[in-house]
């Protein structure tokens, strides 16, 4: 049978009882300055690591940080059409709508991810993978799964530039 | 009886530790497997340093295993080689430290790995019933310069290039089918994409896939026949020898000799960071002094001069005759030197050894000094 005095018996270099007292501390006393030492090795090779292989996440986390994007000749886009452009790091999509107004919107679909479309005969944005659909104007969740509108952007047209920014 | 009080929680979690280890050893039998590490002995005298050189070897092959993949996860062989290597050496958040670390843990592995060699081959270790230890070894050694190799082309810079083009040198040199075997493995007659890929193919899947169960067997072997005395404490009659315990005794300086190995690689990888050279272009002249790393140095320096001495392919059939023949010569030395006891035939293997050792130092010497 196993128990803990047997177990004690193997592990501990000396095979004797349990040291009493001043050799108990001594013994912890080791034993936590091992482990300090330890954990300043575990985290002298494991944060180059960890920034080696975040690299990407960070890099891509100050690409969304841009807070605007200028679209050069957008202003020419046909009314009744969309254009897909990436912000940030995201797709995007700019719609030109029957007026000649603008609306722009992330084009993440708000249910689980999918990139949405631009129906123009139904003139709505629709979403392949669930059916979800949108209002190509405000972008509120008009239809199907999504619990929540797409992320609206400003835009503004000057000098043939269009400009979407966060709003 | 405060003192009892103030270890209760102590005590709790020991009795946990105790039913989770009971719980494991109860399956796994760790208790045996202790308790078989306890009775192991390991000869300790004033040579008992040599032992720990095959501990330190396996250390640095486990670095190149984990800096390697890590490298994996950026380089992209084939034309964007460079770019990727470029990359992680300037780009990539501490890719610099992890690359050096790589290519230092390379070079030191082969130096460790060569200490461990001729440590055996004086320890008389090759000896019954330990032969196959010793050509597992061999071809060890044999995968982890071919890994060097074919590790050094992967950034393909200039100086990794050209070393490449000048190592190539040397396996086109044997007679007959040594152009082919060549341009097999080069995929082709010059060094190009395709000759990277099949480099990064050879490198990452092929050498470890070959290597890993050469290692297993290799330390297998080591465990059950336990260390080998060298010739000095086998003349000592059995009641002077001494030994420690493998565990923990052995194995705690074992750890403390990877612990020393991590510190060295360390320094020598972050202020040493290894540089990363132009990009290659065939078209632009070697480098003054090119030539194939440190432990290619004998080889390349033998080709070079026996080609001065007798011109044409007669020197280069010298020369690779020459490795060839103490190639097998150092893998039969089991058989020259069978006896347990000293004699003659101990004494050649040991000038044998010698030789061997000192011709490999100065013919590097020799090489460098004629760069
Ligand atoms: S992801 Fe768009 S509707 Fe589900």
């Amino acid at each position: 049978m196993i128990n803990e005095s047997t177990i004690k018996e193997i592990i501990s270099s000396q095979g004797e009882d349990e040291p009493e007292g001043e050799d108990m501390s001594r013994r912890s006393f080791l034993w936590m300055g091992a482990g300090a030492i330890g954990a300043v090795y575990i985290g002298a090779i494991g944060y180059p690591v960890y920034r080696y292989l975040a690299t990407p996440a960070e890099r891509a986390a100050q690409a969304a940080a841009v807070t605007q994007t200028t679209l050069d000749g957008a202003d020419k886009l046909p009314v009744n059409t969309a254009l897909m452009f990436k912000f940030g790091t995201k797709p995007a999509m700019l719609i030109r709508h029957a007026d000649g107004t603008f609306s722009a919107f992330n084009a993440v679909c708000t249910h689980l991810g999918c990139t949405v479309a631009y129906d123009t005969a139904a003139a709505k944005i629709t979403c392949a993978c669930h059916g979800g659909e949108y209002d190509p104007t405000s972008g509120s969740n008009l239809a199907g799964p999504p619990p929540k509108p797409l992320t609206r952007f400003n835009v503004e047209v000057q000098d043939g530039r269009v400009t979407v920014a966060r709003a | 009886m405060d003192a009892s009080l103030s270890q209760e929680p102590n005590r709790g979690r020991r009795t946990l530790a105790a039913a989770i280890y009971g719980w494991v050893d109860e399956r796994l039998d760790l208790t045996g497997l202790i308790a078989h590490a306890r009775e192991k002995a390991v000869p300790e005298h004033r040579h008992s340093f040599w032992y720990y050189w095959g501990g330190i070897s396996l250390f640095f092959f486990v670095v190149q295993v984990l800096s390697g993949i890590l490298l994996l996860v950026y380089y992209r062989p084939g034309p964007e080689a460079y770019e990727s290597v470029r990359q992680i050496t300037y780009d990539i958040q501490f890719g610099w430290l992890i690359r050096s670390a790589h290519s230092w843990s390379a070079n030191l592995m082969v130096l460790a790995v060569f200490v461990h060699m001729f440590s055996v081959f004086f320890m008389r270790a090759y000896r019954k019933p330990r032969e196959f230890g010793w050509w597992t070894g061999l071809i060890l050694l044999g995968l982890t310069l071919v890994f060097g190799f074919s590790g050094y082309l992967l950034p393909m810079d200039d100086l990794a290039y050209f070393a490449t083009k000048v190592g190539l040198e040397i396996p086109a040199a044997i007679p007959l089918v040594g152009t082919l075997v060549t341009e097999i493995v080069r995929g082709g007659p010059e060094i190009t994409d395709v000759t990277i890929q099949r480099f990064f193919a050879l490198h990452v899947v092929i050498l470890p896939f070959l290597y890993l169960p050469f290692l297993a067997i290799h330390v297998w072997l080591v465990q059950k026949h336990g260390n080998a005395l060298p010739p000095s404490e086998e003349a000592k009659p059995e009641p002077e020898r001494r030994s420690i315990r493998f565990f923990p005794d052995f194995f705690a300086k074992d750890m403390g000799m990877w612990l020393l190995s991590l510190n060295i690689l360390a320094i020598l990888a972050s202020l040493f960071p290894w540089q990363l050279g132009p990009q290659a272009d065939e078209l632009a002249a070697a480098p003054q002094g090119i030539h194939p790393e440190w432990y290619f140095m004998s080889q390349f320096q033998i080709l070079k001069v026996f080609g001065r001495w007798f011109p044409g392919a007669v020197g280069e059939f010298l020369g690779i005759g020459l490795f060839t023949a103490g190639l097998i010569i150092w893998a039969v030395i089991p058989f020259i030197d069978s006896r347990s006891a000293s004699g003659s035939r101990a004494r050649t293997a040991f000038y044998i050894g010698l030789a061997a050792l000192l011709g490999l130092i100065a013919i590097t010497i020799w090489g460098y000094w004629e760069l």
